[in-house]
């Protein structure tokens, strides 16, 4: 290699080949990921600069950090936008800079290993060729969506290009990332190759040894048309798409983008002010601020594990129904050995079968890791995994007597530094914890259904639970790659506290002679992933009475109708019916196609709309939003924004509006 | 042997009958289950193991090692080395057998010794011609020689090898292992009658020692993707009887044979294994063992005898040691055939054969009372590699339950060998 031009690039380093080829290698400055911040685009425009004086070969763009490619655009640049002059021109300056990039006279290729997300997927769709490394950390994605605004960084041009506008469209509007495999097979990357030749495979490739590969003529026309005559269609079935999970009154962002593609050449600087697609329109809908908001809340919960560096490599579960059996099996897809204990082996049978499934889902086919993360998920009926065990959560039923008897028994066998958690969502921590000669060990680790799906997971710290214990679940539980929230023990903590009097409220309405669809559909509208009722349904109308009397006490009545199911052995999904029918694992409502199939007449009628009662929404999110506006200030959660990430997080609270107490506060 | 060795634990799988199509497990899954169940309840963590050793006899072509694949599997680490055994139906024996070699010389401390055999996922083999037809085929490189090659090619060239049947015919006087016994039972005088009685004992003793919860300790259930628990071993029958085993027609030597089906052991899937330990590791591990093994035997004889085994095996134990057979308190003898068990009874008590072979008198048979007395491998089957550890774990258990003492495991082997144990309760 020949001696180096120039180096006075923070971020950047170049070197030449002899062969001609240059390697330009990012390395942000004091960061462990890479991002593109406004000096690292400036420095990279330098770079351009140096390269076009003394054009090489070829150049191959990888990065110095282990950790990945480039996790994207600067997030803190962004949210210290201040007007919509700055966004344009934030947007103008990575679109500007990457046209040049695709423009250069030389080939040029990005070597992607680990995370390339955002803007640093664009820069790398501005290069001419794009390889892969196939480890389970590459991950390419354009989540700009989840924060509310687009890939305006000329993802939205060059993306459908290059592997067509459907698959484009689908990963553009829903953010989700694809695999090193995927990357290759979707025409993103040229090659997919292991590391151990990703050097020689950049190499080959940037030099011209390798055509770049043809698409068979069958997919080459199939997206010709889409990108020409059929791009109407395509949009419109794009926007049906998003139409059917967001409304553009929250989300802007998807539509937005589906406009942009479809009028504007992927072009987000081309839109007119005014138009419900252009910068102005999404960056000053409070949607974006919301959601950029939400990700530091995201941010703020993952940083309370690093302060414990507890790394269980063996769990014990000791319950072995839905909710264990899911820990469990979450558990052991993050590395973790697992003994999962139940009074029968029948018992704990189907929570095998459920991880199979997950297992196979979360590996993608990928028979071996399936097998291995089975052969760590140990079932055992006689418990004799809780003397080996670092951490043993106890997810059995809410029975405080036998909680008290297994505690006691688990302390006794136990080795002394394990952890020992309870699931219990109803019962007082502290009366199970006099149950231990040490109560100080027992702290609370408080999973929410279903458990491979939610992110929350809340800590609970007893009166008596050790701060080291505390600690140490915490860091447990981003090990499992769960967001935890430190609570303090209160009925119902943070998240039930909530969902409890807003479930109890769209219960009464039903009451009150509202249909229950119409109850949720409001709620739906207004960004609930699940309406109330239905949420009543899935967790289980047994389970909601006894939730209500933990959380209202005793004396309280549930509603007249609630306790009229349940005495008819109506408690809801699991049962098949409760307020709604169930089929197939989904609640029947009125005016669905699959209610219309009955016959002809009734598909000509459509059902009558029914008349929503004014305030509806408001109405049964108002306890819902007291109730959090409590757990603040009786100190359930350190603070305001802290519940709202719980909330946000634990029940899927619309996250546009920032949470509750950011909704009311806006609100006014 | 001059260091004691100790068995600590030891644990199996459910043997699993063949049905017509491979089974829910591999050989790895049976193995990795029943010891990842035995290793969680150990003071120790899988990484102190010292080895791993695996007998199999038909290990798949993916996993030829498959002593490191479980090894691996196990969550024994990178740096725990796994082997795998092989001496037919003893190669669980063998596993042992070689553990307690590496334990003599103070290699290893600490040793997982086993067997396994997924004999249902035997595999089907292209016959000779058809493999032999492919070479040319992939050699051909025009299409004038592919055509040629194409008009060589005959639909006979499809039939399958059945590797099963491969495995179980001694290659060098080419007989089944059935017709093995057949030579035993025309030796011996052996009638389809007293096979039949001891398949109907074998079976009742099983399903007794069931119901008696006497196989339950060692058993460790398993749980298939699919949810479906196998928590016993299944191809004992109830409803085994003399008149349901007189409809069975003789299957090796066809039609003129007495050996059937019904009278020999079943091809099943299972593994077990048993943690061995040096007095060292019981100390430094604080382990308690259950008992320690005494002398191990391996012994050879013509082929086409092979089901007499253990008694070519057991014999210079019982001289060693100055043992009659009914000083033992338990017997477990593989019960590869009814034939071939009653044939060992037989030679016991024959002056001729023993003083031929043995240069003694006759030492007498072990009593019904002490010989597999929950039955044997006519009913709960018989997967090869893992038949002469299961035998020297439920050895454990019968001498548990007799509150203690001496007892013998003995298999016989295909190729005609035989192997012997003596283990002793601490």
């Amino acid at each position: 290699m020949s001696a180096n031009m120039q180096q006075d690039w923070k971020h950047w380093r170049l070197r030449r080949e002899d062969t001609g080829l240059a390697w330009l290698d990012l390395d942000k400055a004091d960061a462990s990921a890479n991002v593109l911040s406004a000096e690292v685009l400036a420095e990279f425009a330098g770079v351009l600069d140096t390269l076009d004086a003394a054009p090489p070969k070829a150049l191959v763009i990888a990065s110095a950090k282990p950790a990945g490619f480039i996790a994207g655009a600067d997030i803190e640049e962004f949210s210290r936008l201040d007007s919509v002059l700055a966004a344009r021109m934030l947007v103008e300056r990575g679109w500007l800079l990457f046209n040049r990039l695709a423009a250069v006279s030389y080939p040029t290729l990005a070597l992607i290993r680990g995370h390339c997300m955002g803007g640093g997927l664009e820069l790398a769709l501005a290069c001419r060729h794009r390889i892969v490394v196939d480890e389970p950390g590459t991950k390419l994605a354009l989540p700009e969506v989840m924060l509310g605004i687009v890939p305006g960084w000329g993802g939205m041009l060059r993306l459908p290009a290059l592997i067509g506008p459907a698959a484009a469209l689908d990963l553009m509007l829903t953010g989700k990332s694809v695999d090193a495999k995927k990357a290759k097979r979707l025409g993103l990357a040229d090659d997919c190759v292991p590391a151990r030749v990703m050097e020689s495979a950049a190499r080959i490739v940037a030099l011209g040894g390798k055509p770049v590969r043809q698409l068979p003529a069958k997919e080459r026309a199939t997206r010709w048309a889409m990108n020409g005559p059929l791009r109407r269609m395509v949009a419109d079935k794009a926007r049906a798409q998003a139409a059917r999970k967001v409304s553009r009154a929250n989300y802007p962002a998807p539509f937005a983008i589906v406009d942009i593609w479809e009028k504007y050449g992927g072009n987000a600087l081309d839109v007119p002010a005014g138009d419900p697609s252009s910068l102005d329109s999404i960056f000053t809908s409070p949607t974006a601020r919301n959601l950029v908001r939400v990700f530091h809340l995201q941010e703020r919960l993952k940083a309370f594990g690093k302060d414990s560096d507890f790394a269980p490599r063996h769990v014990h579960v000791v319950g072995a129904g839905v909710m264990g059996g899911d820990i469990a099996a979450v558990c052991a897809l993050r590395g973790m050995t697992v003994t999962l204990q139940d009074q029968s082996v029948e018992r704990i049978a189907p929570a095998i079968a459920r991880a199979a499934k997950l297992f196979e889902r979360r590996h993608k086919g990928d028979a071996k890791q399936v097998r291995f993360t089975l052969d760590r998920l140990i079932p055992d009926p006689k418990g004799e995994g809780a003397a080996r065990a670092d951490l043993i959560i106890e997810a059995i039923f809410e029975n405080l007597d036998v909680k008290r008897s297994l505690f006691a028994e688990l302390e006794a066998r136990a080795k002394p530094d394990a952890v020992l958690a309870t699931n219990t969502s109803s019962l007082r921590l502290e009366d199970i914890a006099t149950a231990l000669k040490d109560p100080a060990r027992l702290v609370g680790i408080h999973f929410f259904n279903p458990v491979p799906m939610l992110p929350l997971v809340e800590v609970v710290q007893g009166e008596a639970t050790d701060a080291e214990v505390l600690r140490r679940a915490t860091g447990f539980v981003r090990r499992i790659d769960k967001l935890p929230l430190p609570v303090q023990s209160a009925p119902g903590f943070l998240v039930n506290a909530v969902l409890g009097p807003y479930m109890l409220e769209a219960l009464r309405c039903v009451e009150e002679g509202i249909a229950p669809e119409t109850v949720d559909a409001v709620l739906v509208e207004f960004g609930m992933p699940m309406g109330p009722v239905e949420l009543v349904d899935t967790v289980g109308l047994d389970i909601a009475v006894a939730a209500g009397k933990a959380l209202a006490g005793e004396g309280a009545e549930p509603p007249a109708r609630l306790l009229k199911l349940v005495g008819e052995g109506k408690l809801g999904r699991k049962s098949g019916e409760g307020y709604y029918r169930w089929r197939d694992g989904k609640a029947v409502k009125a005016g669905d196609e699959d209610e219309r199939k009955g016959g002809l007449w009734r598909r000509r009628k459509p059902a009558p709309q029914p008349t929503i009662p004014a305030g509806l929404a408001e109405r049964v999110l108002a306890p819902l939003l007291a109730a959090t506006r409590r757990c603040v200030e009786q100190g359930v959660v350190g603070d305001a924004d802290l519940a709202d990430a719980g909330v946000i997080f634990g029940t899927g609270f619309a996250p546009h509006t920032g949470g509750p107490l950011h909704y009311c506060k806006t609100k006014g | 042997m001059h260091k004691p060795i100790y068995i600590v634990d030891g644990a199996r799988t459910p043997f699993l009958k063949a049905k017509s199509a491979p089974g829910p497990f591999t050989a790895a899954d049976l193995a990795t289950a029943a010891g990842s169940a035995l290793l969680m309840r150990q003071p120790f963590a899988p990484e102190q193991l010292d080895e791993l050793i695996l007998g199999c006899a038909s290990p798949s072509a993916d996993e030829v090692n498959i002593g490191r694949v479980v090894a691996l599997r196990l969550g024994c680490g990178n740096q725990v080395p796994g082997w795998t055994v092989m001496r037919n139906c003893a190669s669980g024996m063998q596993a042992i057998d070689s553990a307690i070699a590496n334990l003599q010389c103070g290699r290893s401390q600490l040793v997982l010794a086993g067997g396994v055999d997924a004999l249902s996922h035997a595999p089907l083999l292209f016959s000779e011609k058809m493999v032999r037809w492919l070479a040319g085929w992939y050699a051909a490189r025009s299409t004038g020689d592919r055509l040629a090659m194409l008009r060589t090619f005959r639909l006979g060239h499809l039939a399958p090898v059945i590797g099963i049947m491969k495995g179980l015919t001694d290659p060098i006087v080419g007989q089944l292992m059935g017709q093995t016994a057949e030579n035993l039972a025309w030796k011996f005088g052996i009638t389809r009658e007293d096979m039949d009685a001891f398949a109907v004992e074998s079976h009742r003793r099983v399903c007794a020692g069931q119901d008696a919860g006497h196989y339950a300790d060692e058993i460790v259930p398993l749980i298939d993707r699919d949810g479906q628990v196998y928590a016993a071993d299944d191809g004992v029958r109830r409803d085994s009887s003399m008149a349901n085993l007189a409809k069975l027609k003789p299957f090796f030597d066809k039609t003129y044979g007495r050996v059937t089906p019904g009278n020999s052991s079943q091809i099943t899937d299972g593994a077990a294994w048993l943690v061995l330990a040096s007095e060292e590791a019981v100390e430094r591990h604080g382990l308690q063992p259950l008992a320690r093994i005494v002398d191990s035997q391996w012994a050879g004889l013509a082929p086409d005898q092979m089901g007499l085994g253990p008694v070519h095996a057991t014999m210079p134990i019982l001289q060693r040691h100055g043992l009659a057979p009914n000083d033992l308190d338990a017997w477990e003898l593989n019960e590869a055939f009814a034939a071939q068990v009653i044939a060992c009874l037989r030679a016991f008590e024959d002056d001729d054969y023993c003083r031929t072979h043995f240069g003694v008198d006759a030492p007498g048979a072990p009593e019904a009372s002490r010989l597999n007395v929950d039955g044997g491998a006519v009913a709960l089957g018989h997967p090869v590699g893992a038949s002469g550890a299961r035998i020297v774990l439920h050895l454990l258990e019968v001498l548990r339950r007799k509150g203690g003492g001496r007892g013998l495991a003995t298999i016989c082997i295909g190729g005609g060998q035989g192997g012997a144990m003596l283990v002793e309760t601490v």
